[in-house]
């Protein structure tokens, strides 16, 4: 099976008290391996429940989820711990790198919950992430002492570094100004060309053009699913990038 | 097994990162156990102290005064004069067969002169029976004998400050000394006894034979009190009724007739003592249990603020692959290593502040093993408490609900 992600039929309702909410009402994706998939929608469509099961971060109410070819419905809590760190890396809109730790000991963080001991050197695997995001050189700066980009940069080294089958994000660049989000994006892109499959949340039309797929979400079904005919190319767009606000100013002072 | 490292590892990172929860928390267990433990060391030092001090007393010591005997706070017979003589105590010797040993005191105030020095002391006239019944040994010299009592021998033995004042850092033995202008010759000096239970230097006396000080320093025929030995400390009240019948009947007291003369043994006074210093025990140890109640609040308080930050934490290790369990192991590892460091600490100052209280305050202090075991176990239960609960709510929650937590 060339697919990385299979749902079938998935629900999600969330229940409090009596009142119930159906975010998700039968959801049927398939995600291939290599793929550079962007979900979107509007808000309250059900986007980040749909990648909180993906990433096996919450359980479906109903339906079927195959994950590298393990159907993970019927798996137990501590299994599910396992497949997150074995087979997920997951981004945050808000990053949740642990407070006062250093950008290394963030990133080494999936690796000391790893049973499978696939990973030799938990350290060097750490440094070889954050090299990978262009961080190798602030690997003791602890989150309190980076931007927001290069947070987001920890963020996405973390979740490299347990080598996962998939990458999900979720609105990575939701709190990021236009050339920071384009920056972390051509990150994705790069991570993508070497083979990883990388799904991820966001709200800009400008940010899914990096992508290969657009799948279109509303009130908790897919409506839409649309490949990207030419992908922008998010390096070459940076390079390019030339800020509004500074352009303006350039211009006041001629 | 290299996860349980890695636990044990975050553990104590953590405890580094958040520098001031964690030495909130260990402040919270530091104060508790060292509280805990000074105040039963104060307690139970002041007890053995004043145990230590009766018993340096002598042994199953009967003590009789001149005077009435006081009962429920009224003096009957007043005006009663000192009858305590010398022959008393021979008759009491002879008659009581439940004392072993009993000797007069008889007291005199002298300035003495002697090394080039003059020094203010407490001259005892006693016989040699007061060596056995409180203990008294040599340093140096010797002890005076019944021959020298008998033949009103000009002799003393000096109590070691008495010795220090007149002849600092020698051995007086063989030296002479004036007391109230009688030459008296130094035979020994007596074995340092320390404080006695009321505070006074007890190494502040220079013995004498009574005979001697009867005849030479005071005049009269009458004794300032008597102090006996009874055969056990069980016969003790039995030695003590005998004693009266014989007194009261030297002195002719017709039945009925109040007491001339006061009489108390150590059992007494060993109970009313002890008792007083159980109720400071009591007290101390409620105050040490209130302090320890109040360090448990506040690391309570610590964790319980602590949750929200800690929520997330939980949310954060859990998305990225820790199972519940890792989440518990890691909290309690710190909770433990947290409870652990602060009980060494509050071990360390409660033994440092016990020493210098032992070494600078007239307050002794005795750490009582026990309780070191009991406080730190308590503390640590407290720790790994409140340390284990508010985690465990946290790690059994859903990862996403845990990164929601507000
Ligand atoms: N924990 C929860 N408890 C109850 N209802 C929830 C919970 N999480 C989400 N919902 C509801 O589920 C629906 C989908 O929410 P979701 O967060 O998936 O939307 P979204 O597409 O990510 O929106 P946004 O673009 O604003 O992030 C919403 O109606 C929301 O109110
Ligand atoms: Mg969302």
């Amino acid at each position: 099976m060339p697919h990385v992600i299979k749902m079938k039929r998935v629900t999600k309702t969330y229940r409090m008290g009596d009142m119930s909410v159906q975010a998700l009402r039968g959801i049927d994706l398939e995600v291939e391996r290599g793929e550079f998939l962007a979900i979107m929608g509007p808000s309250g469509s059900g986007k980040s429940t749909l990648m909180n099961l993906l990433g096996c971060l919450d359980k479906p109410t109903s339906g079927e989820y195959f994950l590298d070819d393990v159907n993970v419905s019927g798996l137990s809590k501590n299994e599910y711990a396992g497949i997150r760190n074995e087979k997920i890396g997951f981004v945050f809109q808000t990053y949740n790198l642990l407070p006062r730790t250093s950008a290394l000991e963030n990133v080494e963080l999936p690796l000391f919950y790893d049973r499978t001991g696939r990973i030799k050197n938990p350290k060097q695997a750490a440094v070889e992430a954050l090299a990978r995001v262009g961080l190798g050189d602030r690997l003791h700066h602890e989150p309190s002492q980076l931007s927001g980009g290069e947070q987001q940069r920890v963020a996405i080294a973390r979740a490299l570094v347990n080598q996962p089958a998939i990458v999900l994000a979720d609105e990575p660049t939701g709190n990021l100004d236009t050339r920071v989000s384009i920056d972390v994006m051509s990150v994705f892109q790069e991570l993508n060309q070497e083979g990883i499959t990388v799904v991820l949340v966001t709200h800009e039309p400008d940010i899914a053009v990096y992508t290969n797929r657009i799948v279109k979400i509303r009130d908790g079904i897919i409506r839409q699913s649309t490949a990207v005919l030419k992908p922008g190319n998010a390096k070459k767009d940076l390079e390019a990038y030339r800020d509004p606000v500074e352009d303006e100013l350039e211009k006041a002072g001629q | 097994m290299m996860l349980l490292k890695n636990l044990l590892k975050a553990a104590v990172r953590s405890i580094l990162r958040n520098r001031l929860r964690s030495l909130l928390t260990a402040l919270g267990i530091i104060i508790g156990v060292s509280a805990v433990i000074i105040m039963v060391a104060i307690g139970q030092g002041s007890e053995a102290q004043i145990e230590q001090q009766i018993s340096a007393l002598g042994t199953n010591v009967i003590i009789v005064f001149p005077g009435a005997s006081r009962m429920h706070g009224v003096s009957r017979g007043a005006g009663t004069k000192n009858r305590l003589t010398v022959n008393n105590v021979k008759e009491l010797k002879k008659e009581c067969t439940l004392i072993s040993a009993i000797s007069p005191v008889v007291r005199a105030g002298a300035q003495v002169i002697g090394g080039g020095n003059n020094w203010n002391t407490s001259i005892e006239g006693v016989s040699t029976d007061y060596f056995t019944i409180r203990n008294w040994t040599c340093k140096y010299g010797r002890l005076f004998s019944d021959k020298d009592i008998r033949a009103n021998k000009k002799v003393a033995l000096l109590g070691n400050t008495v010795a220090q004042e007149l002849f600092p850092g020698e051995n007086p033995t063989g030296e002479r000394i004036r007391i109230r202008n009688v030459p008296f010759t130094v035979i020994g000096v007596l074995q340092v006894k320390g404080q006695n239970a009321f505070g006074r230097d007890q190494d502040d006396v220079i013995l004498a034979p009574y005979t001697t000080v009867l005849h030479r320093l005071k005049g009269g025929r009458y004794i300032n009190m008597m102090i006996a030995s009874s055969v056990s400390m069980d016969q003790i009240d039995a030695a003590q009724q005998q004693m009266t019948a014989v007194l009261r009947e030297a002195h002719r007291l017709a039945p009925g007739e109040p007491d001339d003369f006061r009489i108390r043994n150590q059992a007494e006074i060993t109970q009313a003592a002890s008792q007083t210093s159980r109720v400071m025990t009591l007290l101390l140890g409620a105050v040490a249990g209130v302090s320890l109640i109040v360090g448990g609040i506040g690391i309570m308080n610590i964790m319980l603020v602590s949750v929200t930050e800690r929520t997330r934490e939980i949310g954060i290790r859990l998305s990225v692959g820790a199972r519940s369990s890792d989440v518990l192991i890691q909290f309690l590892a710190e909770a433990v290593v947290l409870s652990l460091i602060g009980g060494t600490i509050g071990i360390l100052l409660s033994f440092s502040v016990a020493f210098l209280m032992n070494q600078f305050t007239d307050l002794y202090t005795l750490i009582n093993p026990g309780i070191v075991v009991l406080a730190v176990l308590f503390s640590g239960a407290v720790g790994v408490f409140f340390g284990y609960f508010p985690a465990r709510k946290a790690a059994n929650l859903n990862p996403i609900d845990a990164l929601r937590y507000e």
